[in-house]
């Protein structure tokens, strides 16, 4: 029952945030969150017990993966709400695009909760093409030609990717009715891939992981990202980076046990493969942005390149360490955006170059961007840290050393990269007369110091039932 | 359903022709500059994608195939149009493309080349379905969603390139058509609603552009980059 209503209620909000009070939209939006994230500990502990939650066999049910995923986009989309309260009441004065802000955030959350809910791989697709075209009007908002350029670039590839991938869900399907039939669920596929033909198993894989990829922006259909993560407002940034792209890699994921049935395929060598390589080229680029929206946009492509790579290697202990991973990239990357976020009320520019002495002109936003630069960069004790350390160790400890030195040379690059443009905008020495201090408002505050709490705290200590979920997740991906 | 071998031989026949002038469509509308005409193209390949999943429908005795023919002349042929005709400013249709990245007989070329490897690359996978499904369905749905995706790396005007969007998802389905033939209605209509949330959000956006940068030209939309801009 608690899981219909985590779906209906981001509807329902949709479609108040239209009703015309002026301060009633943002409120609404953030309490239909927050009962949402209340909704989501609830059927995730239940989860985490190792029983699915089911409502309807065929179509609905969580496990302990989805319940995870469904924890983590229930999370950033209170923050973020939390977050906008302030930020956009400060940046957009136009009560009537506000509501069609909040409208399209309720959906835009609607939209990312289906896609660990359902469990048809079809409609999963079309949950995966909904997040899509609720975020455009997000990432367009601000209508200015970088924001359009984004948004239009944004739409063209993820739609263009969701189309290719249709074929590769339509061949599941089509492999599963070959097979004799059976329920098109992932469980149901899971059951019938030993008698599935190879071939069609392995193409579907391919065009799923080429066309879904596209939208976690692994390299090379990154393009677009870095731009829509930067040019669209800071909260949506942080649901986009934060969440977005690992709920959509969560499909990529869900295919793993399913390929096991193919003995001369490793779905795992793609997957390494397609991570190095995304690693890579985000720390090369991470060398030379200009802009610090971009330069947390380009690290969001480090860290899925890393997960995935954490995903394709064999053990539980390196699957446990991918699960850790994203959630706690999602926990700091939604906190790097909100900094981001304090950094254009405070500064006014979005450019590193002409940010000098932050730490003396506007200590909050100093502060809380040398923490989250040090926290996705993986300094210790960061939760961060803690899940590379995990993955480097699990790769050792299978033997793939080459692999595991390649990503840790690529790791450290894109540490250096994010502290030494953080280093300049945060220490340099300002020269010209410290400008009028701007305060941020009270709710951006409280979301940044939450965030920042638990970004230190999960690095520390992780609570017992949430163990369970990451357990139960990697379990879900590596039998 | 009790159908003689010979009619089967003509349903199996007009589905040839029905892919062979889907996958003429794709090509046209590569070699089209007018707007409008990329659009009537679309229709007519959209047309032919449900002639097709009619005929296998016949073929098969599939209900759920002619539920994808409905759906498909509903949403693709009536509604699309319909939706682009709302949202998009009067003077979108009546543009000409004269800049394309490459000219249009090297483009036909390498569309020729595509179809080729689709046919290529599809070899195996025939081997894998029933017998009875095979036929040309898969390899010119591959091919139309290939050329698709040509299509988006080429065009710089915002309409053209949201048909080549379109044409990708038709090619898919073309493909699909073959090989999933019992896929339950209830998705199928998900999908054709998706399709249409898309060229209205679509649509919306391009609006946009044209009313903040004055053109459609969206190929000339390249300023977020890492390089400094002069």
């Amino acid at each position: 029952m608690s899981i219909i209503a985590i779906l209906a209620i981001p509807l329902l909000a949709a479609i108040l945030s239209f009703l015309p009070w002026r301060r009633f939209p943002s409120a609404v939006t953030f309490f239909a969150c927050l009962a949402v994230l209340v909704l989501t500990i609830r059927v995730a502990i239940q989860a985490s017990c190792g029983v699915p939650v089911v409502v309807a066999p065929k179509w609905i049910a969580v496990d302990g993966l989805s319940a995870l995923i469904l924890l983590l986009i229930a999370f950033v989309g209170t923050t973020a709400a939390l977050y906008s309260l302030g930020y956009m009441a400060k940046t957009c004065h136009e009560p009537k695009k506000l509501r069609l802000y909040y409208a399209n955030y309720n959906l835009f959350i609607f939209s990312m909760l289906a896609i660990p809910v359902l469990v048809e791989p079809t409609l999963v697709w079309i949950a995966v093409g909904l997040t899509t075209v609720c975020s455009a009007m997000l990432v367009s908002f601000e209508n200015t030609r970088g924001a359009l350029e984004a948004a239009w670039k944004y739409v063209v590839l993820s739609l263009m990717g969701a189309a290719i991938a249709l074929l590769g869900f339509l061949m599941l399907f089509a492999a599963l009715q070959a097979a004799g039939g059976g329920t098109d669920t992932w469980e149901g596929l899971i059951a019938a891939a030993p008698r599935m033909h190879a071939i069609l198993l392995k193409t579907a894989f391919v065009l799923i992981l080429v066309g879904l990829g596209t939208k976690v922006g692994l390299v090379p259909m990154h393009t677009w990202l870095p731009d829509a993560h930067s040019q669209a407002p800071s909260p949506v940034c942080a649901l986009l980076s934060g969440i977005e792209t690992t709920a959509v890699l969560y499909v990529i994921l869900r295919l793993f046990p399913i390929m096991k049935a193919v003995p001369d395929f490793h779905a795992g060598t793609w997957a390494i493969a397609f991570g190095l390589i995304s690693t890579g080229t985000a720390v090369l680029l991470l060398l030379r942005v200009r802009d610090y929206k971009r330069m947390f946009a380009f690290s969001t492509v480090e860290h899925m390149g890393i997960i995935l790579f954490a995903a394709g290697l064999g053990s539980a202990t390196a699957h446990y360490g991918a699960f850790y991973q994203a959630f706690s990239h999602t926990l700091t990357k939604s906190f790097c955006f909100f900094t981001a976020g304090a950094l254009i009320i405070s500064t006014g520019t979005r450019e590193i170059a002409s940010i000098k002495g932050l730490i003396r002109n506007s200590p909050v936003a100093g502060v809380c961007l040398l923490l989250s630069g040090l926290a996705i960069s993986g300094a210790p004790p960061f939760a961060v840290f803690l899940g590379e350390f995990t993955i480097f160790k699990a790769g050792l400890a299978e033997g793939r050393y080459l692999e595991i030195i390649l990503l840790a040379v690529f790791v450290a690059i894109g540490f250096f990269a994010i502290m030494w443009h953080i280093n300049r905008m945060v220490f340099t020495t300002d020269k010209g007369d410290p400008p009028q201090k701007i305060r941020l408002p009270a709710s951006c505050l409280v979301v940044l110091v939450i965030s920042s709490l638990l970004v230190l705290a999960f690095g520390l200590y992780v609570p017992a039932f949430l163990q369970d979920l990451l357990r139960l997740s990697a379990a879900a991906i590596g039998r | 359903m009790n159908i003689d071998i010979a009619n089967i031989q003509i349903l199996d026949a007009l589905n040839s022709l029905a892919a062979g002038l889907f996958l003429l469509c794709a090509f046209a509308m590569i070699a089209t500059r007018q707007v409008k005409g990329c659009l009537r193209l679309f229709i007519g390949q959209s047309l032919f994608l449900a002639a097709s999943a009619l005929l296998l429908g016949l073929q098969h005795g599939s209900w759920h195939l002619y539920g994808v023919a409905l759906v498909n002349v509903l949403s693709k042929a009536v509604l699309i149009p319909f939706i682009l005709h709302v949202t998009m400013p009067r003077e979108v249709y009546t543009r000409r493309e004269i800049n394309q990245v490459l000219n249009i007989p090297i483009s036909l070329l390498i569309a020729l080349v595509l179809t080729i490897l689709a046919y290529y690359f599809t070899i195996p996978v025939q081997q894998a379905i029933d017998p009875q499904y095979r036929g040309h369905n898969l390899p010119i749905g591959f091919a139309g969603l290939l050329l698709g995706v040509y299509t988006l790396t080429v065009r710089r005007e915002a309409v053209p390139l949201l048909l080549g969007l379109l044409a990708i998802e038709n090619g898919a389905f073309f493909a699909g058509i073959a090989i999933a033939h019992d896929l339950p209605v209830l998705v199928e209509l998900a999908i054709a609603t998706d399709g249409l949330i898309v060229v209205f959000i679509v649509g919306v956006l391009i609006r946009g552009v044209q009313k903040q940068i004055g053109t459609t030209d969206v190929g000339a939309l390249a300023t977020l980059k890492e390089e400094v801009v002069e």
